[in-house]
């Protein structure tokens, strides 16, 4: 199906409907984006999936590459995956187990609840900050747009990195092994489908970085799910016996959700990516030693801001909010698994995609050479070059990826210099037209008076 | 010979709001030379609360990052008061921050320390009246 590429990333543009202007070059906290030939390019390997573009742009021409939700057919036994945040796309008139039940509805054989897989992670969680001894604070990795940042721009921080499966993939791992067992299928019949908030979750499951491959066979977008849902859902038709998961694991979709669940005191939670970027860098600083834990989210809201939602966040929390409540009552017991059979098999690794040469001399020159340049340039990061900042262009440039030309405004000191130049070439005459320099044999042909 | 690159800055000392911004501009020209990830945090701690401390106890000054082959030598400069005694202002917990300087989350006393467990040489001069001279070295 979707091809993976040495940077798979699932967010793309729409040629057709992308204009060209500078709102999401200006917001990508990674600098991943162009504008070149008036559309905008992303930059492959510094891409992080965090959606931001998707969420500014006014003519909704990026998008995230997710499964068509006929990739079911592929499989005799399809799970279906949803995450914490789906419950808040409904009216409350619903409840948890009428959403689970639409989804059985709608060409499901079986929910597991992302939620349930988040209260198994929260105790795995629990045991490994109460066991080892870990490099704090310890950073969550619930998010994949938070660890690729970390991945581009932190790479100091990755060791901070709690390095446990995500709520995602270890629902999609027990959901796969009772199915085999209950049904006696083999692995290649059974299809899970994770319902996806964002773009990041897509790449997370495309291009894994903490394991070989994921336990999930495909990403459909929450959007499209939603609309599928809605269409045959009703007050009533589901029994509670449908969920799984308690309060705990559904407040994990948003800021604060994973926080909370663990029971700490010193648990720090930030949300938005711009937020985020700040906090990473206190704790590079080495300004967050006394903080046990930090959630942090690339979301406003946490997962209910994703860009894949289809209520805004407020509303969507508000409404998670019933669902909160209501499991409150109801006491669902954890079976602990250990720890160790959480961890992440591969180690990330860190991307240095921010770096201008593999040689430190090299890297040296071309710093030296992308200061110059940027002293010349306007410092008014109006984006017309179709770089995010005058200092961004002066990267591009030592990079050999743009020109100093690209720039409007040295463009027209070129220009202004180049008129001056002829006009003072006009000025001087070439000999042989010269009037001082005539031998005086007629004066046929072109002279100037 | 080979080559070095040598960053400098102003530090003001009446905006908190830019407390910070130096070492973070350092920082990304580590991370586009490429340096260990390990390096960029050890300088990164010691020139934050080196320029943090000139930010809010002298007043601001000025912040030298020079790189070469070898090492990163962060030189933090200021005019403000100095320190009278250097082995006390060492010792972790100490601190002479004001209330309202504490309530902005500085003061723990943990600055000085720090700098000293993430640099491999840390030189302090200061001169009681006449500022203080901070240079920070971490090798590549
Ligand atoms: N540049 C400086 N000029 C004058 N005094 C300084 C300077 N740097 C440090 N000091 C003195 O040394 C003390 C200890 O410094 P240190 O950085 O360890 O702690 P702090 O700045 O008070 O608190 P923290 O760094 O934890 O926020 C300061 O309280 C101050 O009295
Ligand atoms: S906060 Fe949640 S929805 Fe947003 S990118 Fe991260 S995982 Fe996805
Ligand atoms: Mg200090």
């Amino acid at each position: 199906m979707l091809e993976v590429k040495k940077y798979f990333h699932s967010v793309t543009l729409d040629e057709e409907k992308c204009r060209g202007c500078t709102n999401c070059i200006k917001k990508c906290p990674t600098e991943a984006i162009r504008v070149r030939k008036s559309k905008a390019r992303i930059i492959e390997e510094r891409c992080i999936d965090c959606g931001e573009c998707l969420r500014v742009c006014p003519y909704h021409a990026k998008k995230a590459i997710t499964d068509d939700f006929a990739k079911l057919s592929e499989y005799r036994y399809k799970i279906a995956l949803p995450a914490p945040s789906f419950y808040g796309q409904f009216k409350t008139t619903y409840s948890r187990s009428d959403i689970l039940a639409a989804l059985l509805k709608i060409g499901f054989d079986e929910v597991y609840e992302v939620a349930r897989g988040a209260e198994i992670v929260t105790e795995a969680t629990k045991k490994l900050l109460q066991l080892e001894k870990l490099k704090k604070p310890v950073i969550s990795s619930a998010c994949p747009a938070v660890v690729r940042l970390i991945q581009v721009r932190f790479p100091s921080l990755i060791d901070n990195l709690l390095k446990l499966e995500s709520p995602m993939e270890v629902a999609a791992a027990i959901s796969r092994k009772k199915a085999a067992e209950t049904y006696k299928l083999n692995a290649s019949e059974i299809g899970v489908f994770f319902i996806s908030p964002c773009a990041a979750k897509v790449t997370s499951v495309k291009a894994p970085y903490e394991k070989e491959k994921s336990n999930v066979d495909g990403v459909l977008s929450m959007q499209d799910v939603y609309l599928k849902v809605v269409a045959v859902i009703e007050k009533n038709m589901g029994s509670e016996a449908l969920e799984q998961a308690g309060y705990a694991g559904i407040r994990w979709a948003g800021s604060g959700g994973e926080g909370l669940a663990l029971g700490t005191e010193q648990f720090l939670a930030v949300d938005g990516i711009q937020n985020v970027l700040t906090i990473l860098e206190e704790i590079e600083n080495g300004q967050l030693e006394e903080v046990e834990f930090v959630e942090a989210l690339a979301c406003y809201g946490g997962c209910l801001g994703g860009p894949l939602t289809v209520q805004n966040a407020f509303v969507a929390k508000t409404r998670l909010k019933k669902h909160i409540d209501k499991a409150k009552n109801k006491a669902v017991a954890v079976t602990v698994p250990r720890h160790d059979e959480l961890m992440w098999t591969l180690d990330i690794e860190h991307r240095p995609v921010m770096k201008l040469d593999d040689d430190l001399d090299k890297a040296m020159k071309k710093l030296e050479e992308l200061e110059e340049i940027n002293e010349k340039l306007p410092g008014l990061d109006c984006g017309a070059c179709g770089a995010p900042s005058c200092r961004a262009l002066a990267e591009d440039i030592v990079r050999g990826i743009a020109n100093e030309t690209d720039c409007v405004f040295l463009l027209r000191e070129k220009v202004r210099a180049l008129a001056m130049e002829m006009m003072e070439l006009e000025a001087k005459m070439p000999p042989v037209l010269d009037k001082g320099q005539t031998n005086g044999k007629g004066e046929n042909g072109t002279r100037r008076g | 010979m080979s080559k070095s690159i040598q960053l400098h800055f102003e530090l003001p000392g009446n905006d908190l709001n830019l407390a910070g911004e130096a070492s973070s501009k350092v920082k990304k020209t580590l991370n586009q030379l490429g340096l260990k990830p390990a390096v960029v945090k050890k300088t990164a701690v010691a020139m934050y609360e080196a320029e943090i401390n000139a930010i809010i106890h002298a007043g601001g000054g000025t912040l030298t990052a020079t790189i070469d082959q070898e090492s990163i030598v962060v030189v933090v400069r200021d005019q403000g008061p100095g320190i009278a005694d250097l082995e006390l202002a060492m010792q972790e917990g100490y601190s002479t921050a004001s209330e309202k300087i504490r309530k902005m989350g500085f003061g723990a006393g943990m600055g000085l320390p720090n700098m000293k467990r993430h640099a491999d040489l840390l030189e302090i001069e200061s001169a009681v009246g006449q500022g203080t001279l901070v240079t920070i070295t971490v090798f590549l």
